[in-house]
Order: C-alpha cells, then structure tokens, then sequence
C-alpha cells in the first residue's frame, strides 16, 4: 500500500468544519483564546472560501430579529420556530441565538456584505425575519474574517475529518486525513467544536443522472455531524425531524423571494390555492394547523394531498404576481421601471443561490411574467440549522435553560469537551446562516471556558490511534489487494466502491423510510425491513474500496450517511405518531398524539454497539 | 456534464502545483491532467452546478453546461466576477439574451476586521455577551 505519513496537531480547541457556524466559532474563539493564551485550530475538507451550503452564495439572510429597533422580541422568534416544528423545540436554545442573531448581521455588514436598504437607510425584508442581501460572496466574506481572526497557520484546509478521539467519556480530538496528499491527520485537543453541516444524498434524489448532484442540499455535506457525535457516545435529537423544502421542480430553485416579497400565491393545475381549498385539513393537525404562518411541513402536506388526488402538476403563479404588483403602479413609465426591477430581483435570487435554476429558465425559454412554473417536494434531507430539527442534544446557557437542559457549558453536548453547532446542533431550527454563524460564536466561547476550566490535555491512546488509521485506510489497502481480480475496478467480487454503496443506502431509505418514490409515507414494518437491510450494508461497509484520495472520501462520506440513516429509521420508528405530515408520514399512526409532545432523543454506546432510545420532556421558558 | 473545460482555453494554471479550480471546487471534483495539462471534472454526477470553478479560473475555461437529465439545450449562464461585482449573461434557449449586474461586497478584499470595531463589553469567559457585544446588537443583550 501507498506509504501514508502520520501528522500530529496538539491545539486547545479544535474547530471540526469550515462553514458557517465554523466561521462564526473561529472569530469568536480567536479573541478569547488570545486573552486566555490558548491555541485554536479549524479543518475544513474544502476550501473555506466556498465551503458549506453558502459556497454559491445566498439572497437572503432568514434570521434577523430587529432587536434594536424593536420590531420584534426575543419571544416572537421562539413562538414562530416552536409552531413552526409543531411543539418540539429547545426554546432555551432558540432563544440563545435569537438575543445574539443581530450582532452578528450587523458584523456580516461591517465586513462588506451589501444587504439592501430603503430610501430611509432602513434594512429591505423579504418576510418578517429575512433581510434582503447580495450575497454571491456571503461566504468568501464570512471566511475572510475567520481566517483573519485564526491565521491560515491554524487552519487545514482539503483535510476530512472521519472520527472523534476518545479519552474515556471525554473528548481527546479527531482523526482524518488529507484528501491531496497521503498524510493521516492526528488532532490533539481539550474540546472538540464539531460544525461539519447536515447530510444529504441518504435518500434518493430525484434525479438520479447528471442531475444526482442537484439536491437541493450540497451534496458536500455528508452527515460527519451526526457520525462525529454519535461515536462520541453523545445523545442525539430530533433525528426524525428531516427537511423536505418545496422548490421550484427540478433545479430547486429558491422560492421565498416568490412567496414573501413577490406575494405570488401557488396553486393546482386546476389554478385552485390549495392553501385555501385545503384549509379544513389544517383543523386535525391543531393547534399547530392553526397558527400563522401555516408551518412549513403542513404546506408541503396540503401541496401533497392534490398531488396525490392527481391534481398536479403545482404551479407558482408567477404571471399572476407580477400582473398584480404592476397594477400597484398606474403609470405607465413608472411601471415599466418596477417591472425591470421586479425582474432583476427574480434573476438575482437564482443567480445568487441556486443558478442551475437561471440555466432550466433560460434552457425552457421561461419568461416568469408571461407564464407560471412549476414547484415541488425535493427529498430528505438533515439540515438542523433550516426547519429541520437534527442534531446533537447540547446544553443551554445558563441563564436561560431549565436546569434538566444546562450541564455546565452552552452548546456542549452530553461528551464532555464535544461541543455543536449550526446543522450539527438539534432541537434549535431556524438559525439558517446568520444563527448558525452565531451559535458558533456561543458555542466557541463556552469551548474556550471548558478549555480554561479543564486545562490538562486528555490522554490519547496510541494503540486507539493506530486502530483506527488502518481502519481509516483500509479502503485504498483492499482495493490494492483486489485490483488484479477484475479487469473492471468496479465490479469486484472482494468489495465495493463507494459510488454503488451510496445507490444501495438511497434505494433503502427511498423505499423504506419514505422517501419520493413512496410520497414519504412508512410503517413500522417498512422501517424493520429497512433496518434489516441497513444492517447487512454496515456489514459490507468493512469491503468498501477506494481507488485514490478522493474515493476515500468518498468511502467515509458514506459510511457517515448510513449512519445517519440509521439514527434516522431509528427514531422515526420510535415516535409512534405522526407530527410533521408533510415531512414523513407514518401510515400505520397517521395521527399526532397528544403524549408524543416530546423530544425523541437516542443514543449508541460505541463500547456495546446498542442504541438507546429516549423521551425528553419540552420544557417551556417563555 | 454540468461543469465543463474548454481545452483550447485551459492552460493547466500555468503548471503551478495548486490549479485555481481544483483549489476552491466544494466537492473535490477538479482535477488536472498532468499529461495534458489539462483541467477536468472527474464526477459531473456530483456537481452541485455552484460556479465556484467557473467564478475563478483566471481564463475563463470552465462553464456549465445544464444538467442533461432534466434542462433543455441551448441555454448558457455566464458570470463574469470582479472585486466588487458580478456581471451575469443569461442565454436563452431561443438565442434571447439577458443582462444583470450585482455588487459583491462593499469593502476591499481581505479587510475584514473580525470585531467590525465593535467594543468588548466584558473579559468575563462566563458572562454571555459575546467579544462584540452589546455594541453589535445595538442594544442590551437579553436575559432573564
Ligand atoms: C440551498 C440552500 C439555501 C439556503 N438559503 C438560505 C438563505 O437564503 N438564507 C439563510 O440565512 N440561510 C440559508 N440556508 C441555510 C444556511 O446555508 C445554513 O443554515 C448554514 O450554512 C448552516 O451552517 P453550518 O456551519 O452548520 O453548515 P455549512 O455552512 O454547510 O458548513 C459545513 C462545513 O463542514 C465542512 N465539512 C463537512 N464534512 C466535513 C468533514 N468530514 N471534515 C471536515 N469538514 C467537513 C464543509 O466543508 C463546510 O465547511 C440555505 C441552505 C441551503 C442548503
Ligand atoms: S482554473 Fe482554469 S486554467 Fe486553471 S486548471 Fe482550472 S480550468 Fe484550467
Ligand atoms: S460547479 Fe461547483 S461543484 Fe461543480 S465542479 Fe465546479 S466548483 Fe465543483
């Protein structure tokens, strides 16, 4: 096998991502690792320029609460986001990034985000919490400051992080390697921030051609997380509570600048508002059904029931919305002038976040005001951070947790010294790009409290370190191994490459754990199966083979994703309900139950190998 | 395949040991050819369509074309990215053309200043205003 070198780092606190909570974290661990004497580390697997869900850019920033101005109060964001999850949400956490939120757009700003404003110097919003940006190089930007705050000395960038350090049931570091040059990477911490995004590509997409890499979520973000955490021994939340956004079909473009600033209504094919004709249904899900806004996963639902009545396809009526927001202005000069504006706004949301959706326009020859387009459910996905729910079971601050929810440090998870943030942390949707990058900074001054208050550098056990490099490895040595068996490097009878592994874990998911091709509906009989199965890939998991660097990132990135798979079914099959009908329906309990108004948290013991699935109590603190 | 080079027009970044595309690509798809010299996306399955290649190669060699399982041909989006703004063609499928330019950002490049000179209140670890705060809020932090 290929000779790999073996590199130590030893840091106090040691940042597991390079996105937005993970920008958010360096800048603030920077200062308070400088007064403290303290050394602090961040590793990336990309480049953070273009690393995460904002790699392309964003056109909105979705959580400003417009606290100095008082437009609206801390509670108002904790009310919206509990309705919004149906009940099941951490508000003490909710909370923590809500007070913090605006410091950190007002930061974004100062560090050269152009957000829009008004002839009055007043923010533009899209809906009530987001504000209008131009946001092509939202993250270049945000990664600027974190790599001036850090030092490009502490910080690895195209290194890919598969597993935590363990000193007993405290964190120690992580281990991962390069994905350009053969070098095994050792890092030495006292606390561990992990902030590696959420995952997709667990369950089929719909486009399973070229078109596998268009989910809606980037498929770079491969559930580390959740892995991460889970062989931590921390307990997780909110498994079951996966994200199925509603997009425009196919490119999944965005939709909100549509609905919120374009005020444009969807409708059937048949042009009825399904939002209205369905209204009665909304009556079975209260009291959350009759809340305002309507919560995210009830519109998908009321979409899916004239889907499923065969009244599809949907349409976002762009025609529509446009013909009335010119009729807004009666002269004939100054409509034109607003129609060219509503136009470059329109291009603009495309074009700074989702271009692939500029390109399916432009290819249908697409003029929005002439005629409308369609809209419909991506698939699953783990992303904490936007109205799913995933993540680690941390603790709250002090200050405003329940004691059941505060262990000594802010957004520190039940493994001591592991702290989580953005997607990676749960039971806190809703923070999207702006709360995730705050929660960083909460959670990365509490790291460096941990760090200061827990000063001895754990034990790392090198006989632990060794094992787990040959496993790390172990991919590139069997394909070594093997080659000369086949005149296909593919297809090998000794294992399997990760690409087919990957189609293996999405057929189960998709037709077990209700993914598209079954309209998201399971059973508990459907998800034992999907169990059943899922345990003969982890099985096969030890004869994945890889080629070079880039598929062995490939080979980690998937066994990451079945593992959030399987907290996934887990939980799914635990909540013996349904709650969020337009994200899984479970049709053997299609009702929501008045008992399950609790968290579903589990947890595996890496020493025994068993899951541990438990209910938590909501504890209300507003 | 989404992302695409153009031989004529890739020069291999000039065989420096980093090319740009390889360098910023989210997915690790962009890799060089060494005996061509030669750029290439070695999974165009796995691309996401996010232009982080295309926005940097310094020769404009790299563009997308739509994903072939779902977009009809003939289109093109073109970004043309400088310090402070982004100029984008839009081709249309029946040969329209459309024009938009966005600014970027409003300060230098590389000017970010990690406090936005924003003032510590606190050098308490355990108090929970953050290194920027009150000052960045505008207001006093929230407790109860
Ligand atoms: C399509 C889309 C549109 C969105 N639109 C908006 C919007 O308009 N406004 C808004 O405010 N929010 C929006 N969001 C939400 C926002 O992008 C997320 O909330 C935010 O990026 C979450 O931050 P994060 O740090 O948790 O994850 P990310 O920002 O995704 O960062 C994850 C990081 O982890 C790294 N990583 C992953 N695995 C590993 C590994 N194994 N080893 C090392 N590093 C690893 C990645 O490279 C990346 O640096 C959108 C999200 C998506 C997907
Ligand atoms: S950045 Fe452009 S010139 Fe450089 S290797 Fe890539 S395609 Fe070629
Ligand atoms: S478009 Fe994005 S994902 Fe595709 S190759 Fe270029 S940088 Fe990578």
């Amino acid at each position: 096998m290929a000779q790999f070198e073996t590199v130590e780092v030893t840091t106090d606190l040691l940042i597991c991502g390079g996105g937005m909570a993970a920008c958010g974290a360096a800048v603030e661990a920077a200062y308070w690792a400088k007064k403290n004497g303290l050394k602090v580390t961040l590793v990336d697997k990309a480049a953070m320029d273009r690393s995460g869900a904002v790699a392309m850019g964003l056109s909105a920033i979705n959580q400003y609460v417009g606290l100095k101005d008082g437009d609206n109060t801390v509670k108002d964001y904790v009310d919206y986001v509990r309705n919004d999850l149906m009940g099941v949400t951490r508000e003490d956490l909710v909370a923590s990034i809500a007070r913090h939120v605006d410091g950190t757009v007002h930061l974004f700003e100062k560090w050269g985000l152009p957000i829009w404003k008004d002839e009055n110097g007043a923010y533009v919003h899209e809906g009530r919490w987001q504000l209008m940006i131009n946001g092509e190089s939202y993250k270049i930007i945000v990664a600027e400051a974190a790599k001036n705050a850090l030092g490009m000395d502490n910080i690895y960038e195209r290194v890919f992080i598969t597993h935590p350090l363990m000193d007993g049931d405290r964190v120690a570091g992580a281990v991962g390697f390069s994905v350009r040059e053969n070098k095994f990477y050792v890092f030495k911490a006292k606390a561990v921030l992990t902030a590696m995004g959420g995952a997709v590509h667990v369950f089929k997409p719909r486009s399973v051609g070229e078109g596998l890499g268009r989910s809606w979520y980037p498929p770079f973000n491969s559930g580390a997380s959740t892995y991460f955490t889970l062989q931590a021994g921390a307990e997780m939340t909110c498994q079951e509570v996966r994200f199925i956004p509603v997009r425009f079909k196919d490119a999944y473009g965005p939709v909100g600048a549509w609905f919120l600033l374009f005020k444009s209504r969807a409708t059937n094919a048949l042009g009825e508002a399904y939002m209205q004709t369905r209204r009665d249904e909304l009556e079975k899900w209260v009291p959350y059904g009759k809340v305002k806004p309507v919560p995210a996963n009830l519109r998908n639902w009321l979409m899916m029931l004239d889907v499923m009545e065969g009244k599809g396809p949907i349409y976002m009526r762009t025609e529509e919305a446009i013909e009335n927001l010119s009729k807004e202005v009666p002269d004939e000069k100054a409509r034109k002038k607003k129609l060219k504006e509503l136009e470059s706004e329109a291009w603009e949301d495309f074009l700074d976040m989702t271009i692939s959706q500029a390109i399916l326009w432009a290819g249908s020859n697409i003029a929005p005001e002439e005629k409308p387009s369609e809209i419909a459910a991506c698939e699953p996905y783990f992303i904490g951070s936007h109205s799913g729910a995933s993540g680690a079971w941390v603790s709250g601050p002090e200050d405003l947790a329940p004691p059941e929810y505060f262990w000594g440090y802010e957004n520190m998870t039940t493994c001591k010294g592991l702290f989580a943030a953005g997607d990676a942390s749960g039971a806190s949707s809703h923070k999207f790009s702006s709360g995730s990058h705050a929660e960083g900074r909460i959670a990365a001054k509490a790291a460096i409290r941990f760090c200061v208050e827990n000063a001895d550098q754990p034990n790392v056990d090198n006989a632990n370190v060794e094992e787990l490099r040959n496993k790390i490895l172990k991919p590139i040595e069997l394909f070594e191994q093997h080659k000369a068996g086949s005149s296909d490097p593919d297809i090998n009878p000794n294992y399997i490459k990760p690409k087919m592994f990957m189609f293996r874990l999405q057929k189960i998911m998709d037709e077990y754990a209700g993914g598209v091709s079954v309209n998201f509906t399971t059973s508990k009989p459907q998800l034992e199966k999907g169990l059943e199965l899922l345990n003969f890939l982890r099985e096969d998991s030890e004869n994945l083979a890889a080629e070079d660097l880039h598929e062995l990132m490939r080979c980690w990135e998937n066994v990451h994703r079945m593992w959030q798979a399987e907290a996934h079914i887990r939980t799914i099959m635990f909540r013996e309900e349904t709650r969020w009908p337009g994200y899984y329906y479970r049709a053997d309990y299609p009702e929501m139950k008045e008992d399950w108004e609790v968290f579903a948290n589990c947890k595996y013991d890496p020493n025994s190998g068993q899951w541990e699935m438990i209910k938590r109590e909501i504890k209300h603190i507003m | 395949m989404p992302s695409y080079v153009i031989p004529e027009k890739c020069d291999g970044c000039k065989a420096l040991d980093k090319t740009a595309c390889q360098y910023i690509c989210p997915n690790d798809l962009m890799v060089l050819n060494k005996e061509q010299m030669k750029a290439y996306n070695q999974a165009p399955e796995m691309c996401w369509e996010c232009y982080s290649c295309v926005k940097i190669c310094p020769v404009q060699a790299i563009e997308v074309r739509g994903y072939a399982d779902f977009i009809p041909m003939g289109a093109a989006v073109t970004p043309m990215r400088s310090s402070d703004s982004i100029m984008w063609t839009v081709k249309f499928r029946n040969g329209s053309l459309k024009r938009f330019k966005f600014p970027i950002r409003t300060t230098d490049e590389g000017s970010a200043v990690p406090d936005g000179g924003f003032n510590t209140k606190t050098e308490e670890l355990k108090d929970p205003h953050l290194f920027t705060e009150p000052d960045s809020i505008g207001t006093d932090l929230f407790t109860k």
